[in-house]
């Protein structure tokens, strides 16, 4: 790994988990990554919904309270935010991390079998943005969002 | 000193009389003959537990004086509501009557007449008198709760690394805290004080929102119960959620910090399923993030509150999933003592009564033992501290949304010494009151500007990128939802001009901005004076020597109408009294 302070986790044997491939923005693969699941046009895709395409095939979607994110509302460093995504759902296939506004959306991809739907990882982000996990199970794709701030700070009290 | 509440009441009307001289005297006979200033203190005893909370005090180890602002925008869901009330419309929410004590106390209207009528606030001689007389109204069932920016605020607290604060809060006898400026002094510094001082006195430094960046595992407890009058209470931490973002994260590497509601729910589960009846949050968030967190988490009865600085008479009760909670905020500078008296019968709270006491240093006598230990802390520094830079014929204080007094005299000091063309000044919430006629002592200026990242700046900036400065800030102080602030003021600016419409959200507010007489250019470089960057630069010249300089060669100083951009959308807001 080019930056050692960025970690990706998965819950549950790594084993069971197919691979974890991450957009350039975050600036590296992991080595175990399979070099076929790279999927370059969803990795490359300038918009939000062109990358949920590529990487789903669909971008049709159900916000879902199962889909729990966790990410701070402001960035402490813009360049290691950490999130964190967890669910419910049964058959988790996948995990998929967008930040909207990031040149590339798509930042991390996830696929599962067998292992618990859990996700985390340290973003790079460019400015303020919508984060959105999208999480596929037996075949759905089910989502939540939430607004990360970076700002210049200062100020404060 | 241990007196009763007759003794205590009696001390008050007979006003302590030896020993005093001059305004002190007048101010104490004027009082004297206002029914309702002995009245003030004269709170009988209710329920079984009492929690003590001060808050934000900003090192003022002596009596001064603090105006409270005349504007504190709210919006939204905030417009109209505690903390976003001011001058007569604060009055009228909490049925204060004009020109009483109290009005001074809450509220900015007719400060200097009032101020000189009433005299200094805060000091910790007579906090220190008045927790004393509490604790004896309330035999062993008291718990004295810090809720922070205690260490910073002050030259004396700067020079000792916060060592003259923690003496006093041990003296004091401060049983819990939390933090905000306290980790501004580095996260070395702030572990030594909590494990080697605050550890031999037994006072905890509670936050359940500190963990280690790395690994996640918690900095500092995150709760205590105790037995308070055999009632288990639970304190849970909560320290300011965004100090690595709105003070230098360098300072703090590798601590992450953040509101953290999920955990904040867990921890009061844990404290229920303990067998507390009683479960407290001292807190740092500031009121509006108090608000919402009450609003989301269930099982807290009171959240103690500060960071904002607001002065609120009386709690706001919120309603959530499965209970209520009553959210105070205690002011700043030393300036109250909030005193939250709870009945607790089968096993939870039933009833309470609440008093944010002002501290009227005319109307509480100085504690001996205090005075001693503040005139030894601060003999070493005695002529440093009251070197005489110049004397102010206006009125000078900082605290509201928009320039200050004093911020205005900053920024004329940035603009003129450092030849600059506009300059910044970091809208912070302390920062004591001088009276037309006081002099300026070296103190006063460093009870604005003593922190430890006070180097003066000159940076030459693109207008679009001032433009981007302007609009994060603005969006810290007004942003719709409370847990995207950051709970300080807007930043104080000279040499620029601009419109601020508070009806349009990040990146629409900031318009029509004009540098001698001449629209912002996004492609020109400004040169741009300020201070207290929160990025790693090379120390230079502090802030106060710039100021120092520039008070020295004026000798009398005078500060016009303190510059408010022109605003859009504040039209009736009752947070809002345009002076």
């Amino acid at each position: 790994m080019t930056q050692p302070q960025r970690r990706i986790f998965l819950k549950g044997s790594l084993m069971t988990a197919l691979a974890v491939t991450a957009g350039s923005v975050i600036g590296f693969r992991p080595q175990w990554a399979d070099a076929a699941d790279w999927n370059k046009d969803a990795f490359t895709a300038k918009k939000i919904d062109e990358a949920i395409t590529a990487l789903f095939g669909t971008g049709q979607m159900t916000p879902s309270a199962s889909v729990k994110l966790k990410a701070p509302a402001q960035a402490e460093n813009s360049a290691q935010v950490q999130i964190q995504v967890s669910t419910d759902l049964p058959n988790v296939e996948a995990i998929a991390v967008f930040v909207e506004k990031n040149p590339s959306p798509l930042v991390a991809h996830a696929s599962f079998s067998g292992a618990e739907g859990f996700f985390s990882a340290r973003m790079k982000m460019a400015q303020t943005s919508d984060v959105v996990a999208v999480v596929k199970s037996a075949g759905k794709l089910y989502t939540a969002k939430q607004t990360v701030k970076v700002t210049v700070g200062g100020c404060g009290g | 000193m241990s007196l009763s509440r007759r003794e205590f009441l009696q001390m008050l009307a007979v006003g302590a009389a030896a020993g005093l001289v001059g305004d002190d005297l007048i101010s104490r006979r004027a009082m004297a003959a206002d029914k309702n200033s002995s009245a003030l203190y004269d709170l009988p005893a209710f329920g079984n537990v009492s929690l003590l909370h001060l808050t934000d005090c900003h090192a003022q180890l002596i009596p001064t004086y603090f105006r409270e602002p005349n504007i504190n925008i709210g919006l939204g869901g905030a417009k109209g509501r505690p903390p976003h009330l001011v001058g007569e419309a604060l009055l009228k929410h909490f049925n204060i009557a004009p020109g009483s004590i109290e009005a001074h106390a809450f509220t900015y209207l007719d400060f200097e007449e009032a101020a000189r009528r009433y005299g200094k606030i805060g000091g910790f001689a007579h906090i220190a008198t008045l927790v004393k007389n509490l604790r004896a109204s309330r035999p062993g069932r008291t718990l004295l709760l810090d809720g922070g920016d205690t260490w910073q605020g002050s030259a004396t607290s700067l020079w000792t690394k916060g060592q003259d604060m923690v003496d006093a809060q041990k003296l004091l006898g401060v049983e819990i805290m939390t933090g905000h400026w306290e980790f501004t002094y580095g996260a070395e510094r702030v572990k030594e004080i909590v494990d080697k001082d605050l550890k031999a006195s037994n006072i905890e430094f509670l936050a359940q929102n500190v963990n280690d960046a790395t690994w996640g595992d918690l900095i500092f407890k995150p709760y205590v119960i105790r037995e308070i009058n055999k009632v288990p209470v639970a304190i849970i931490g909560q320290a300011f959620p965004y100090t690595p973002i709105a003070n230098p994260r360098y300072l703090i590497p590798d601590w992450t910090f953040g509101i953290n509601d999920d955990n904040m729910q867990k921890m009061v589960n844990q404290v229920r399923s303990k067998g507390a009846q009683v479960v407290v949050v001292l807190s740092h968030n500031g009121m509006d993030v108090d608000l919402k967190m009450a609003s989301r988490v269930t099982g807290i009865d009171a959240i103690l509150g500060g960071h904002t600085h607001d002065g609120v008479p009386a709690p706001s009760l919120v309603t959530n999933k499965s209970g209520k909670t009553l959210v105070m905020n205690s002011g700043s500078n030393g300036k109250y003592l909030s005193v939250l008296d709870l009945e607790v019968k089968g096993g939870k709270v039933t009833d309470y009564r609440y008093k944010l006491l002002p501290v009227f240093a005319n109307l509480i006598p100085a504690d001996k033992e205090m005075t001693a230990y503040i005139e030894k802390a601060r003999a070493p520094y005695l002529g440093k501290l009251t070197e005489k830079l110049a004397v102010s014929d206006s009125l000078l204080y900082r605290r509201g949304n928009f320039n200050g007094t004093f911020d205005q005299l900053i920024i004329d000091a940035l603009l003129a010494v450092q030849n600059a063309e506009i300059a910044f000044s970091p809208g912070f919430r302390w920062g004591t009151t001088l009276l037309p006629g006081d002099p300026i002592l070296m103190e006063h200026l460093m009870d604005q500007t003593a922190i430890t990242y006070a180097t003066a700046t000159v940076n030459n900036i693109a207008g679009d990128q001032i433009k981007v400065i302007m609009e994060d800030i603005a969006d810290n102080l007004f942003h719709a939802d409370p847990y995207y602030q950051q709970g300080g003021d807007m930043v104080r600016v000279g040499g620029l001009q601009y419109t601020l419409d508070l009806t349009q959200t990040h990146g629409k507010r900031i318009q029509n901005v004009v540098v001698n007489g001449k629209p912002l250019q996004a492609s020109k470089k400004y040169k741009v004076a300020g201070w207290a960057s929160v990025q790693p630069i090379e120390p230079g010249k502090p802030v106060w020597d710039v100021v120092a300089d520039y008070l020295r060669a004026k000798k009398t100083v005078h500060v016009g109408r303190p510059y408010t951009p022109q605003l859009k959308g504040v039209t009736g807001n009752p947070g809002y009294a345009p002076i």
